[in-house]
C-alpha cells in the first residue's frame, strides 16, 4: 500500500530538517575566523602535497562489481524466501540450480584472486 | 472525531500524531545516542583500567550535554580545496539516513491513548527489512561523499575502504536474514514478531544467521574489530578527518544511531522484539510488567546487545584489511548460503519424513 509509506515521507522531512537546523545553528553560533593555514588540507601537520583527485586502486571497483552481482542475488532470495513455505521442495531445487550457476562465478572470482588483497 | 469537545477531522488528528511521533522518535534516538556514547566511554575506560568521564555533573552524567554544546559552538572549518556543497551535504545524508532507518522498527505493541490507537512504530511497511537494508545502502553515500569532497588523501582512502567494507558486509548482512524470512514467510517486522510470539524466538533455529548478522552489523557500523575506515594509526580519522563542529558530531551521531538500529533489528528478528521472555514460565506469567510485552523488554534486549558491541570493541584487536575482506567473502558468504540450506532442511523436515514413509508428495 503506497499509503503505508506516507509516514516515512514525514520522517524524511523531519530528519532532513533536523540535519539542516543542526548545520544552520552551528553556523550561526560558531566563530568564523578562517585563515589560509586553517583552510589547508590536513596531512598530519605537514604541508599538503598534491591533490586527492587522483586515480584509485582498481580493486575497489572490482569489489563494487562483485557486490552488485551478489546484491542482485539477495534481491532474488527475498521474495523466494517469503513464498518458500508454499512449495518448499520445488522452490529449493530451483534455488539450488540458481545458486549453483552463481557459485561458478563465485569460485571463478575466488580462484582468480578477486577476493585477495595485497 | 471529538477531542475536548471540538470536532476534528480524523485525518488531521492522524497527521498531527504522526508528526509528533516522528519528533518524539528523533528526540528519543538522540538521547539514547548521547547516553550510550557516555556508557561506552565508561565501559571502555573500565576495560582499560581508567575511570572515564566523571567530572561534568554528578558522576559525569552531563557529559553528553557538554559535548553537544561544545560541538555547536566550535568553528566550522571547510577546507579551501574541498567541494563545498558536497562537504556540507555528506554529514546531513549520514545522519538523516541513520534516523530514517529506525522508523519501521516496532518498539512496543500499539498503545491506546485517549481512544486513538497509536502504533509504536512510525510506518508499518510490508517490506520493513528491505527498507532498512535500502536505507543502509543509501547511507554509504554519506561516507563516500564525505571522503571524496574533503579532497584529502587520508579521507579518500578512508572512504574507499569504508565503501568496499560496507558493500562487502552488506552481502552477508542480507543473506544472513534470508533464513528468517523462510521461516516467517514475511518481510514485515510486525509479522516477524507475531511469528515469534507463536513459535518461539528465531535465535534457536537461526543461530548461524544470528551470529552472521551480528558480526556483519559490527562491520556495517564501523565498530572496532572492523574499523579500518577510520583507523587512527594509519588514516588520521578516516573519512571525517576534515570535519569539525556539528558536522563531525553528525558522523558520530550517525554511527551510534546505526548501532542502535542494527541492535534493534537483531532484537526484532532474532530475539523476539518487544515480547516478554517470561510469559511462558508458569509462576511468572501473572506478574504485571515482567510478563507483559512492552518497550522495556525491547530496550533491555537492545542495550544488552549494545553492551556486547562495546565489550567487543574493548577486547578485540583491529583486523588487517585483507583479513577483513577474506573473512566476509570467503567465510561468511558460504556460511550464509549454508544457513539458507539448513533452514530449508528445517522447513522440509516434515516433508522428508513423509517421503521416507512412502507418502510421496512432490508439490
Amino acid at each position: 500500500m503506497p499509503a503505508d509509506y506516507f509516514p516515512l515521507f514525514i520522517m524524511l522531512v523531519v530528519s532532513v530538517a533536523f540535519a539542516a537546523i543542526g548545520v544552520g545553528v552551528s553556523a550561526i553560533l560558531g566563530p568564523h575566523r578562517p585563515t589560509a593555514i586553517k583552510g589547508q588540507t590536513y596531512e598530519s601537520g605537514m604541508p599538503t602535497i598534491g591533490t586527492a583527485r587522483r586515480r584509485v586502486w582498481i580493486r575497489y571497483y572490482l569489489v563494487a562489481v562483485i557486490f552488485i552481482l551478489f546484491d542482485i542475488e539477495i534481491i532474488f532470495f527475498y521474495p523466494w524466501a517469503v513464498v518458500f513455505k508454499q512449495a518448499p521442495l520445488f522452490l529449493l531445487i530451483e534455488m539450488v540450480v540458481f545458486v549453483a550457476i552463481l557459485l561458478v562465478g563465485y569460485i571463478y572470482v575466488w580462484r582468480k584472486g578477486g577476493f585477495d588483497w595485497y | 472525531m471529538n477531542i475536548l469537545g471540538i470536532s476534528v477531522d480524523p485525518a488531521i488528528v492522524k497527521f498531527i500524531i504522526l508528526v509528533v511521533q516522528c519528533i518524539v522518535w528523533i528526540v528519543a534516538l538522540l538521547t539514547t545516542f548521547a547516553y550510550i556514547q557516555l556508557v561506552e566511554r565508561w565501559t571502555i575506560a573500565r576495560i582499560q583500567v581508567r575511570i572515564g568521564p566523571n567530572r561534568t555533573g554528578p558522576r559525569g552524567l552531563l557529559q553528553p550535554l557538554a559535548d553537544a554544546i561544545k560541538a555547536l559552538f566550535k568553528e566550522e572549518l571547510v577546507p579551501t580545496n574541498a567541494d563545498k556543497l558536497v562537504f556540507v551535504l555528506a554529514p546531513m545524508i549520514s545522519v538523516s539516513c541513520a534516523l530514517l532507518a529506525f522508523a519501521v522498527i516496532p518498539v512496543a505493541p500499539p498503545i491506546n491513548l485517549f481512544g486513538v490507537e497509536i502504533p509504536m512504530q512510525i510506518a508499518d511497511v510490508d517490506v520493513g527489512v528491505l527498507y532498512i537494508l535500502a536505507i543502509g545502502s543509501v547511507s554509504v553515500y554519506g561516507t563516500v561523499l564525505a571522503g571524496w569532497s574533503s579532497n584529502n588523501k587520508y579521507s579518500l582512502l578512508g572512504s574507499l575502504r569504508a565503501a568496499a567494507q560496507l558493500i562487502s558486509y552488506e552481502v552477508t548482512l542480507g543473506l544472513a536474514l534470508v533464513g528468517v524470512f523462510m521461516l516467517t514467510s514475511t518481510l514485515s517486522l510486525n509479522g516477524i514478531v507475531d511469528y515469534q510470539k507463536n513459535f518461539g524466538w528465531l535465535i534457536a533455529p537461526q543461530i548461524i544467521g544470528f551470529f552472521l548478522y551480528v558480526i556483519a552489523s559490527i562491520a556495517e557500523t564501523n565498530r572496532l574489530p572492523f574499523d579500518l575506515p577510520e583507523a587512527e594509526t594509519e588514516l588520521i580519522a578516516g573519512y571525517y578527518t576534515e570535519y569539525s563542529s556539528i558536522k563531525f558530531a553528525f558522523f558520530f551521531m550517525a554511527e551510534y544511531i546505526n548501532i542502535i538500529t542494527v541492535c534493534a533489528v537483531t532484537t526484532t528478528l532474532f530475539l523476539g522484539g518487544f515480547l516478554s521472555p517470561l510469559s511462558g514460565i508458569p509462576f511468572l506469567r501473572d506478574i504485571p510488567i515482567l510478563a507483559w510485552d512492552g518497550i522495556w523488554w525491547f530496550a533491555l534486549k537492545v542495550f544488552v546487545l549494545i553492551f556486547i558491541f562495546m565489550w567487543i570493541r574493548g577486547t578485540f584487536p583491529r583486523l588487517r584489511y585483507d583479513q577483513l575482506m577474506n573473512f566476509t567473502w570467503k567465510a561468511m558468504l558460504p556460511a550464509a548460503l549454508l544457513n539458507i540450506l539448513i533452514t530449508a532442511g528445517i522447513v522440509l523436515y516434515p516433508e522428508i519424513l513423509r517421503l521416507l514413509n512412502g507418502q510421496v508428495t512432490l508439490r
